[in-house]
């Protein structure tokens, strides 16, 4: 399913990392950054939600935009029953849209809050997603202090809040296009190889995105995935080719392994991941990169793996999921 | 057919997966868990054996005090916010001894502290020591039953 955008923009985005993010070499592109994950908070899971309602009002005030002038945000977490989203939009009282795909959640809000403004109904949508390392180990793992020994092809959650403001507006970066991920299993059940997961998943809504816009890969400066991970981007690239006889390897890249610095920063073993990962990658790094015409075309990938502890421990396979969208420089 | 092919998908996938695979230092975890394993055995006999020169006890009762006293201090250290990074570090060389029983309960109960005493604390204090519990009870029966129908008691 790929649909094309004919007057989609994006006015603003704002990112809040963690101190884990902040030593990463993305720190100078963050809006804010903070050194304690409790962030002045009493619990990991009031934390997530603090920086995401602080990236919401730094999308606010980045765009010059007051409350009145959103229509409608929507918004997607890992946390159980996406609460991060709800106690963080409370106090602003935008009408709410909870989505979830785990670390898909990105884009997919991306993707609706664009065909909202496509059909005109609405002007201005927020699209905001959050994690926290340490309210995701707790909640599907084990408990923070215990620190259980990881193989190396776990990947870290990322810590942070991130918002995009699209808008009808024209301001130069047009949401051109996206394709709706489905939802596959290729019999994985490694929770701590969330790479070898999600790569079909990624590779499939790739593959159709391009046949379906009647693409090549190099129509695009760079296509980058969420949070495969060192050995999940390897495994996207070779099988790509292998599945489907397209090379990606040279302009693909993915913001699990762009987030931090895999070579100093030992504790993230293969990279990040949740849904800010992606998120606070293309949000800052990208987002400039666009706004200086650096690069002109982008295809953003995020990727979800679909489980829960439960289905993990009744030994069911993990699910997973892509959502796409093309983000072009226009004029 | 579309099944087979299916599966013979999902099969050539399997391999390009093991192919990307790292290789795990096995050995080398092995190794310090071996080692730093062994450092938590040798403290423990030195505090026995100081225990009973200095409190004049017998070596039983010396070993109950050095299992408290190495009990606490891993409950100590875990509160204090080093330990996790210790037993990520020692692995199994931490878990295995009573150091990594303590560890588990103190930290499920700085964990759940947040949700109270009795959702929190109460019902998740032994989330991961309560497996320990109970197949450690199991088998202390089974093989008080054996040693009963084998030895005579």
């Amino acid at each position: 399913m790929t649909f094309q955008y004919r007057n989609v923009f994006v006015d603003n985005t704002s990112t809040v990392a963690g101190p884990y993010e902040a030593k990463g070499p993305l720190s100078k592109y963050f809006d804010k950054t903070f050194d304690n994950l409790y962030h002045g908070e009493k619990s990991w899971e009031m934390a997530e939600a603090k920086t995401l309602e602080e990236s919401i009002e730094l999308v606010l005030k980045k765009a010059k935009k007051q409350k009145e002038d959103i229509d409608v945000i929507i918004s997607g977490d890992l946390m159980n029953q996406i609460t991060s989203s709800c106690y963080s939009s409370e106090k602003f009282n935008f009408p709410f849209l909870g989505i979830y795909s785990a670390c898909a959640t990105s884009v997919e809000g991306i993707i609706l809050g664009s065909t909202f403004i496509d059909s005109g109904k609405v002007k201005n949508v927020i699209a905001s997603t959050s994690s926290h390392n340490m309210s995701s180990e707790k909640q599907f793992r084990n408990p923070t202090e215990y620190g259980a020994p990881k193989p190396k092809t776990a990947t870290f959650t990322a810590t942070g809040g991130a918002s995009i403001l699209l808008t009808n507006e024209n301001t130069g970066i047009k949401v051109e296009s996206s394709t709706i991920g489905r939802i596959l299993d290729y019999q994985q059940t490694d929770p701590l190889h969330m790479g070898s997961v999600m790569a079909p998943a990624a590779a499939d809504t790739i593959y159709r995105h391009l046949q379906d816009m009647n693409r090549t890969p190099d129509y695009y400066d760079l296509i980058l995935t969420g949070d495969l991970g060192l050995y999940g981007k390897e495994i996207l690239i070779d099988f790509m080719k292998t599945e489907y006889g397209i090379d990606i390897s040279s302009n693909y890249n993915d913001c699990g392994v762009m987030l931090y610095d895999l070579e100093t920063q030992k504790e993230v073993l293969a990279g990040g991941s949740g849904p800010v990962c992606s998120a606070l990658v293309n949000y800052s790094l990208i987002m400039e990169m666009l706004r200086k015409k650096k690069i002109k075309k982008v295809l953003l990938v995020a990727t979800g793996a679909l489980f829960s502890p439960t289905m993990v421990y009744q030994h069911e396979n993990i699910l997973s999921i892509a959502h796409a969208v093309s983000l072009e420089v226009i004029k | 057919m579309l099944l087979l092919g299916d599966m013979m998908e999902k099969k050539k996938y399997e391999e390009i997966v093991n192919k990307h695979k790292p290789t795990e230092t096995r050995g080398q975890n092995a190794f310090i868990a071996f080692v730093t394993g062994g450092l938590v055995g040798v403290i423990g006999q030195v505090l026995t054996e100081l225990y009973v020169g200095w409190f004049d006890i017998s070596t039983k009762d010396a070993s109950t005090f050095m299992l408290v006293t190495l009990i606490f201090l891993a409950s100590l250290f875990t509160a204090l916010g080093f330990f996790d990074k210790w037993v990520t570090f020692c692995k199994c060389g931490l878990i295995i001894p009573i150091t990594g029983f303590a560890h588990s309960m103190t930290s499920a109960g700085i964990e759940y502290k947040k949700e109270g005493p009795i959702f929190g604390l109460g019902s998740n204090i032994f989330k991961l020591a309560g497996s320990v519990i109970l197949y450690g009870v199991v088998s202390a029966w089974f093989f008080g039953l054996l040693r009963l129908i084998i030895m005579g008691g």
